[in-house]
């Protein structure tokens, strides 16, 4: 240890590279960092194919820059051009239309991918210690991500992201004594207007930015920890172990392909599946459209909003039915990770992903009394299941024990 | 450095943290202002409106501030029905003639107090909800003929914007 060097940060100056590779590595230690981090960063060798969505997500979230550019080069961010330059886009920029379908439906699979990658770490108990930071980091990502989709939305000024615009802004004016006020700095104007969608944009750009930022956390902190797998188990031995190049590089490869093909026949066949017709039409601040329902990934957390009968508290509840992921890792009282080794936990889940389905149809429905009814009943098994069921079932469960890697792998052979 | 100069050491890092924190943090109140409306949206805070166009049971729907001004020409039995109700019934109490400058104009703010949809009952053809005013296909809010809540998630009355009769035929908003 030099004298310039009083915690050891520099010990490895010297690299393991020779030639120019050594000098940049030596002066730049990236080269020997990816080497440890991807190309011989053990992983456990469990691993199914639920652990290939998050890097399915990365490469969804890089093509939404890409494309994000590149439609920036011709979107003008104001309420008089806005829905127009969308058009010319559509119409008149060659390729236009595609970059155009590329960017909605990549943020449709986006939270596809983002939503199986949660699922993943409910079910197979990836949240819990000593990966709580992982989770917490995903989850910060995901209320980002919200935000940028959000945010994305108001940007064609169609009727769809115009009222969308006015309806979850105002959700902040539920916020006693200073909600106008943060509403008015919100949006710039008395209404969704001129100032608004210039500081959407903006914002959208600021978002998307953070989240890349982010996924580098989620990375640090996941490759302090490694990744979880089906046992629930840490690896015994470096036998249990693969390193992720080529073992993950090729099988991550292989379940892309797969994905990016729906991506590609959903784009190139059904590109306004996901969307609104509504959305087609400008912006009219005179007239809402008879039936304003958001993006279909925000239907559930919509269906909660609605499900309860006043203002503030339908909006407490639903920023509540995110807040409550953030503290699961210590709301979940199970030392056993994996639901495959939680009876009890496991059917809990499994409802909660239901749960997930039937708010997000609920969420699609109009607000009468039979769709309201079902909702409730969804917000409170949500509810029901982070705050009541994950320490409890924790206690009362007896788990059997989780096998080892080597056991887990051998007795899945056997089954098959 | 002497143990002596340890306090007063202490006191100067303080003292110049401090003020490079709160300087650092007052750039707040410019950043943030410029988040307001802008001095161009403040001025369009007016609107003079003609009534004498407006039939009898009809309604109009102008700009002010950007939001949408629903005008009223109440009928006699819509002013009874607004008059004539136990006002305990009310989610938002409040008497109509609190609402009101003349009995057969009621202008209120077209404006959703739920998450700010423009409510539906301005044509005759439209849905005017269950009380005969409005009706918001948001959420399910329902207004009756004096813009007040009846029933649904919105949590107040329609807003009643300030403004004064310069004739009778004729009013400014704002």
């Amino acid at each position: 240890m030099s004298s310039n060097d009083p915690h050891g940060y520099k010990k490895t100056l010297s690299s393991p590279y020779s030639g120019v590779k050594g000098w940049i590595d030596s002066r730049l230690p990236l080269i020997r960092m990816m080497e440890a981090e991807y190309l011989k960063f053990p992983v456990p060798k469990s691993l199914n194919y639920f652990w290939s969505f998050g890097g399915i997500a990365m490469f969804c979230l890089i093509g939404l820059i890409l494309s994000g550019i590149f439609l920036g080069m011709h979107y003008k961010p104001s309420a008089e051009d806005a829905f127009n330059s969308v058009e010319r886009i559509m119409r008149d920029v060659q390729f236009g239309w595609l970059v155009r379908y590329l960017h909605m439906n990549l943020a449709s699979f986006f939270f596809i991918a983002v939503y199986i990658h949660i699922f993943r770490a409910l079910y197979f108990g990836s949240y819990k210690a000593p990966r709580e930071l992982v989770f917490i980091f995903g989850m910060l990502m995901f209320l980002l991500m919200m935000g940028t989709a959000f945010l994305g939305y108001t940007l064609p000024w169609g009727q769809m992201s115009y009222w969308g615009a006015t309806v979850i802004t105002n959700l902040f004016s539920a916020i006693p004594v200073v909600g106008d006020a943060i509403l008015l700095t919100l949006l710039g104007d008395f209404t969704v207007s001129d100032a608004t969608v210039n500081r959407f944009y903006v914002l959208h750009w600021l978002l998307a930015f953070a989240i890349v930022g982010l996924v580098v956390f989620h990375v640090i902190t996941l490759h302090m920890t490694g990744s979880n797998n089906p046992s629930g188990m840490e690896p015994q031995n470096w036998d249990e172990t693969l390193s992720f190049h080529p073992y993950m590089t090729i099988k991550d490869t292989k379940a892309m392909v797969l994905f990016f093909i729906v991506v590609a026949f959903v784009l190139f066949f059904f590109p306004n599946i996901m969307g609104h017709s509504d959305n087609y039409i400008r912006a009219n601040s005179m007239v809402t459209p008879a039936h304003i329902v958001p993006e279909w990934y925000f239907l559930p957390f919509y269906a909660i909003l609605r499900a309860i009968p006043d203002k503030l508290g339908g909006v407490l509840a639903m920023f509540g039915s995110i807040a409550v992921l953030f503290i699961l890792p210590w709301l979940d009282t199970s030392k056993v990770r994996s639901c495959l080794y939680r009876p009890i936990w496991r059917i809990c889940v499994l409802l909660f992903a239901l749960d997930f389905f039937i708010l997000m149809y609920m969420g699609a429905k109009p607000a009468s009394d039979i769709y309201v009814l079902i909702s409730r009943i969804g917000t409170a098994y949500w509810f029901l299941f982070f705050l009541v069921l994950a320490p409890l079932v924790g206690y009362l469960e007896t788990p059997r024990q989780p096998l080892t890697i080597s056991n887990f792998l051998r007795d899945k052979k056997a089954l098959t | 450095m002497s143990e002596n100069n340890k306090p007063r050491r202490d006191f100067i890092k303080l003292a110049s943290m401090t003020l490079g924190g709160v300087g650092a943090a007052s750039l707040v109140v410019p950043f943030i202002s410029t988040m307001q409306p802008g001095k161009d949206a403040l001025a369009l805070a007016s609107t003079e409106i003609d009534l004498s166009p407006i039939p009898e049971g009809q309604s109009l729907t102008v700009i002010w501030r950007g939001k949408p001004v629903f005008i009223k020409h109440r009928m006699t039995d819509e002013i009874q029905s607004a008059k004539e109700i136990n006002l305990d019934d009310l989610i938002d109490i409040q008497d109509d003639s609190a609402r009101v400058l003349q009995d057969k104009w009621l202008v209120v703010l077209g404006v959703c107090t739920h998450l700010g949809c423009v409510p539906l009952g301005q044509k005759t053809t439209d849905n005017k909800g269950d009380f005969g005013g409005w009706f918001c296909p948001c959420h399910g809010s329902h207004y009756d003929t004096s813009g007040r809540i009846r029933k649904g998630p919105a949590p107040k009355n329609l807003e009643v914007p300030p403004y004064v009769f310069l004739t009778d035929n004729r009013i400014k908003i704002g």
